[in-house]
């Protein structure tokens, strides 16, 4: 059987973002930034709203935004505000801003819910390779960065005292959240795009005894359910990004009962 | 670096967080070989000073020496490792640098907990994890131990033992020891040198000339001392040290 270009872009599309976002995702789950990464994917959309405002490229709109509202939330952090209600402000207030955002922009009617939840089976040959270049260049910098990322995430205190400095690994790891959201958008829209980086990573947990091992097992697991969802929304004739998004909640649950099946055995 | 320079000196230390005034005028000095202790009641700043011995932390005045080469080995106040981060013991001491396996075994040797690499951090008890922290901060062959309350959450035989083991420590491998403790009558004993911090330095000396001075009994009232006295006695006495060692010395 041949693929359809399209199919083949998707394909293409989705394994790119899902190579990216997964160790990114590990970091999430470890640092417990879940929210945070919803807040960026959120801005994204008023990053959507001015690139068609203003006509400059979606990518470079979004990452701008989501790049801001990222470093924003980062310097708010402990003023006197509870992060989460932070987050929740602004994740939400930029989601909201977007939308209305656009229906300002003159001369535009668009499908807001491909932006919302992707349009994966629309990506152009162009799109696949920025997503590509994108994925090369957050898992580059993941790598480049790992051991002082991880040292800063078991302990500031301990990087600091090795000559590692924490706030600068977290402006890194900011940074290559907000290009994994900008590159997302088109595979699993503004509001799925956490999923993507948290629920893999959830499902490699019970199976990792190393950080590395578990990165690894959630970019296997998040390929399979790009694969999987792809697969299975040609067959059922559902939208694309939410069935990627089911196929990885189920790896997710299958994954942690089988570990809550395992633990409750007789010791070996 | 010569021996009678001190590792570190400090002089008009002042620390300020926001508008309040964690620290000031604070001078200090630790020598080779030294264990220092700092006490001091909650809120007085012990932590923010070894943060800014560190370099944790930006000083608002005041300057601190290091001696050229000096190598500290860092062991926090409490480590919270999330349960979702999946790490060894092996692993967690091979960050931020790989270690060579023969070192992390003689780390975790001299620490008192061999045999613990290929365990999860996630499965240590308070007392394992507090000298894995040790092994880890040895990795680094310090000069100086910067201990910052590392024994919370250990009860009272824990972390006796875990202070005589610190104390022996210093007599094999000659480095330094500051530490920051609320278990006076447990720290003060091994130490050569106590500071009583509230802000600035309220007091210092001999752990005797410390518990008798006014201004820390001020601070802490008489009732330590006769534990001190007690504690004290016992110690010279070496009658129930074997008891408390961990086996594996």
């Amino acid at each position: 059987m041949t693929l359809d270009p399209f199919l083949m872009r998707a394909i293409l599309a989705g394994l790119g973002v899902a190579l990216a976002a997964a160790p990114l995702g590990c970091f999430v789950v470890w640092r417990r930034m879940a929210y945070f990464g919803d807040a960026t994917a959120h801005a994204a959309m008023l990053g959507i709203a001015l690139s068609l405002a203003l006509s400059v490229p979606l990518l470079a709109g979004t990452l701008a935004v989501a790049l801001t509202m990222a470093l924003a939330v980062s310097r708010l952090s402990g003023r006197g505000i509870a992060v989460d209600t932070l987050l929740g402000v602004m994740s939400h207030s930029a989601l909201a801003f977007g939308i209305v955002a656009i229906a300002f922009v003159p001369g535009v009617r668009l499908d807001l819910s491909a932006y919302l939840f992707g349009d994966i089976l629309a990506v152009r040959w162009v799109d696949v390779a920025l997503i590509w270049l994108g994925a090369a260049s957050v898992s580059a910098l993941v790598a480049w960065r790992w051991s002082a990322l991880l040292t800063a995430t078991l302990s500031p205190e301990l990087a600091q005292a090795s000559g590692i400095r924490p706030e600068r690994e977290r402006l890194i790891l900011t940074v290559a959240l907000a290009l994994v959201v900008a590159l997302a958008i088109k595979v699993v829209g503004v509001l799925l795009i956490a999923a993507l980086l948290i629920i893999p990573a959830a499902a490699a947990r019970p199976m990792a005894r190393t950080p590395e091992g578990m990165a690894a097992i959630a970019t296997a697991l998040a390929a399979a359910s790009v694969l999987a969802g792809i697969a299975l929304s040609f067959a059922a004739d559902t939208p694309t990004g939410p069935t990627i998004v089911c196929a990885a909640a189920l790896v997710f649950v299958l994954s942690n009962s089988a570990a809550a099946l395992l633990s409750r055995a007789p010791p070996r | 670096m010569s021996p009678d320079t001190p590792l570190i000196d400090c002089h008009g230390l002042d620390v300020r967080y926001g508008g309040t005034r964690a620290l000031h005028g604070i001078d200090f000095h630790i020598d080779r070989g030294e264990i220092v202790t700092i006490v001091g009641p909650n809120g007085s700043g012990k932590s923010t000073f070894l943060r800014a011995l560190i370099g944790a932390v930006p000083l608002s005045g005041g300057e601190i020496r290091h001696a050229p080469g000096l190598r500290i080995g860092y062991v926090p106040q409490r480590l919270q490792i999330d349960p979702t981060l999946p790490i060894t013991v092996a692993r967690f001491l091979c960050l931020p640098d790989a270690v060579p396996r023969a070192r992390i075994a003689s780390a975790l040797d001299t620490a008192g907990v061999p045999d613990l690499s290929h365990r999860q951090m996630a499965a240590l008890s308070g007392g394992q994890f507090q000298r894995v922290l040790l092994a880890r901060a040895l990795l680094s062959d310090p000069d100086l131990l910067i201990l910052d309350e590392a024994t919370q959450g250990l009860d009272q035989p824990g972390s006796a033992a875990f202070y005589r083991q610190i104390e022996g420590l210093r007599d094999d491998l000659g480095c330094a020891v500051l530490m920051v403790s609320h278990e006076l009558h447990v720290v003060m004993s091994a130490s050569d040198r106590v500071i009583c911090l509230n802000g600035h330095v309220c007091c210092e000396g001999t752990p005797e000339t410390v518990s008798a001075a006014p201004a820390y009994q001020a601070l802490f009232g008489t009732g330590t001392q006769g534990a001190l006295a007690l504690y004290r006695h016992e110690h010279h006495g070496h009658s129930h040290d074997d008891i408390d060692r961990p086996a594996a010395e």
